[in-house]
């Protein structure tokens, strides 16, 4: 098991004929992703990369049988591609694309609310890595080599601090059962807390690492949810403890704008709801494996 | 992006916000006929900064008399203002807004932001106008009413109504309150902003709601559909830095430290600069290089960083996911040759093809210090530092 993707996972890519596009999707299928086509309006009909190409998604649905899509789609048009994503019944997407803005995104989950909860898409992202379920499957940009199988949950916000998490911890031999990038924009698919409750449902995860960052309020709501509804332990480290307050710091949500949003403040909150800090970003690791051992 | 006063003024007016009678002036000569043209006894120049509090800073002069106007724009025109918003840098003055003076009988604070937490737009408004939100919420969190907009439909009349009330407005200046709150809705919502503040909205002595000041920020994703609201930066309120740092398409924060950082990937960069400060040292900047380090984009960066004269010793800390980790070091030699560093340099390298990059690091003949590990290369650029400190 893994959460919200396998190597059964039938995945259509959304701007397939694109440069990146293309690109991410010979890498996802290298990887063992179950690709089965791809939509860009206007080139229905044709094939690329020896797969079938459609106009709509909801035609690529039809025929393929697909259950989740992968974003390419450029910042103008990536929430209309979302939104098309939802109405088209795939129950999972992942959005790649960085810079799409802030009042699109409200619309976006205002219109994925109109679904009713078993027919309701999990959208990933934007501005994120995407998902990898290592030796299965994955939907994202990230070098899939760095990812070893195992125990452990990742959800983070920034995609190359995922990656530092994840070779410190293969080079001590321990293992993911899935990572998610849930991207570092404000107002983003799923939460923090939205993937720790799959993260909690999964029987190949024993613990979950949650790799936040200064800015709004997702890493405390988690740390809160953990400490109502969760048996498996839970790690977390906020990176930008030297930022300054009111500065963005890269990403368009990375910014300390209220109370609370300060990673001093954020690793307090979490240390009162009993999640286990790693102190320093080389740490992660080691902080891992003591978890870990304690699980046995 | 942010816009100032009069830019503001100009855009909620266009969607019924009532301000007071101004116009914007460039001189003293400017700033004296545009107060003859509003026309009264008593006006004021306010300093157009990106920035609020500048009344504290002495950027804001209430004037009696032709002269005292006069002396208030040469004295404010050029003038390096500081407020707490600014960083001690400041921010320099090169437009005056004059307005006629209002007679303020009662303060309020409006506010309209993305709130993260509900995903959608929320009011925020308190009769303790005057002070600052934050300072509100300290003294008196109680007076705060949040509203949250359903983004369905748009803000309804009756929201503003219950704000007006819970506002204590008398009931003839109900309307008023509607109109003004409908309005900066919209123009919250059609413009892509991101923050409309007026602080204070005042009821004056004879029943009118009007604006004092305006503040509004806009999302910079959405620029591209706003060329009306791209047309109003005014590059002379950022950090030159950070503007050619954007310009290049490189995200840059300058900090006080003396450890300049390349890095890609945000997350990694905060993470680096967090084990810089872990490890004894202060990190410079912030930098995100973004994905791929090309020699050219290596080099725009050294350039940036180095820009920085507090800068003793260089960290770059590169996780090569879909770059390598050759073609990487490539990037970093060639831009090392070329602008000849003087300074220590730590290299980090990690993920793909890690061991041809580090060969290329060590093959160049270049004096770069190399790290295998996040701590390593942290504690490396602080030694390195410190060695480069103890030397001047």
């Amino acid at each position: 098991m893994a959460i919200l993707l396998d190597e059964k996972t039938r995945v259509i890519v959304q701007g397939f004929t694109g440069q990146i596009g293309t690109f991410h999707a010979s890498e996802m299928i290298a990887y063992g992703t179950k690709v089965v086509g791809g939509v860009t309006p206007g080139k229905g009909g044709t094939k690329h990369l020896n797969l079938p190409v459609f106009n709509t998604m909801k035609e690529a649905v039809a025929e393929t049988g697909a259950t989740a899509s992968i974003i390419f789609i450029p910042a103008p048009f990536a929430a209309d591609g979302i939104m098309e994503a939802a109405d088209s019944g795939v129950r999972y997407c992942v959005c790649i694309t960085d810079g799409i803005p802030s009042h699109d995104m409200i619309r976006v989950k205002r219109y994925m609310r109109r679904y009713r909860v078993d027919q309701k898409m999990i959208l990933t992202g934007p501005n994120c890595a995407g998902t990898i379920s290592p030796g299965k499957a994955m939907m994202g940009i990230m070098p899939g080599h760095i990812y070893m199988q195992g125990p452990v949950g990742v959800i983070g916000r920034s995609g190359t601090l995922g990656y530092e998490a994840a070779s410190q911890m293969k080079a001590i031999g321990i293992g993911i059962s899935t990572s998610v990038g849930i991207g570092g924009d404000p107002i983003n698919g799923s939460s923090f807390k939205d993937h720790l409750a799959l993260f909690e449902q999964d029987p190949e995860t024993r613990v979950v690492v949650m790799i936040g960052e200064i800015g709004g309020p997702q890493e405390a709501e988690a740390a809160h949810f953990a400490k109502e509804n969760m048996k498996k332990p839970v790690i977390g480290y906020i990176a930008g403890l030297t930022a300054p307050k009111g500065r963005r710091m890269g990403h368009a949500g990375a910014i300390i704008s209220a109370y609370g949003e300060s990673a001093a403040e954020k690793v307090e909150i979490l240390q009162e709801c009993g999640v286990t800090v790693v102190p320093n970003p080389a740490a992660f690791g080691d902080v891992v494996k003591q978890v870990l051992a304690k699980t046995k | 992006m942010d816009i100032h006063e009069y830019q503001a003024k100009e855009i909620l007016s266009g969607f019924g916000v009532s301000i007071p009678q101004g116009g914007l002036a460039y001189s003293p000569e400017q700033a004296v006929y545009r107060a003859t043209e509003i026309g009264g006894e008593k006006w004021v120049v306010k300093a157009q900064i990106h920035s609020g509090a500048r009344g504290k800073a002495g950027g804001i002069k209430v004037c009696n008399n032709d002269e005292e106007i006069w002396q208030a724009a040469e004295e404010l025109l050029g003038k390096r203002l500081v407020t707490h918003q600014t960083g001690p840098q400041g921010k320099v003055c090169h437009r005056l807004y004059i307005e006629a003076a209002t007679d303020i009988r009662k303060e309020i604070y409006l506010g309209f932001v993305l709130d993260r937490a509900q995903e959608r737009v929320s009011v925020v408004a308190s009769a303790e106008g005057g002070m600052e939100i934050e300072e509100i919420a300290v003294k008196n969190p109680k007076s705060i009413i949040r509203v949250a907009v359903e983004p369905a439909v748009g803000m309804q009349p009756f929201q503003a109504r219950e704000i007006a009330f819970a506002l204590g407005l008398d009931k003839s200046m109900v309307n008023q309150a509607v109109t003004t709150l409908l309005g900066c809705y919209r123009a919250f919502r059609d413009l892509d902003a991101t923050m409309v503040e007026i602080n204070p909205l005042v009821v004056t002595g004879d029943n009118r709601l009007l604006a004092l000041d305006a503040k509004m920020g806009f999302d910079d994703n959405a620029l591209f559909r706003r060329p009306n609201i791209s047309e109003l930066r005014d590059k002379s309120q950022e950090d030159p830095r950070e503007m050619r740092a954007a310009d290049r398409g490189l995200s840059y924060v300058g900090l006080a430290g003396n450890i300049g950082c390349i890095i890609n990937g945000a997350g990694l960069a905060m993470a680096t600069m967090d084990m810089i400060k872990h490890a004894g040292g202060e990190p410079a900047n912030f930098l995100d290089i973004g994905g791929g380090a090309s020699p050219e984009r290596v080099e725009k960066a050294f350039n940036l960083v180095l820009s920085d004269a507090n800068v003793q010793a260089m960290l770059v800390n590169i996780f090569a996911g879909i770059n390598r980790c050759d073609w990487v070091a490539e990037g970093v030699v060639q831009a090392v040759k070329k602008i000849d560093l003087k300074l220590p340099l730590v290299v980090r390298l990690s993920g793909t093809n890690v061991n041809e990059g580090r060969r290329i690091l060590k093959d160049s003949g270049l004096p770069i210090i190399m790290a295998d590990t996040l701590a390593e290369a942290a504690e490396k650029a602080v030694a390195a530092w410190k060695n480069a400190a103890a030397k001047k």
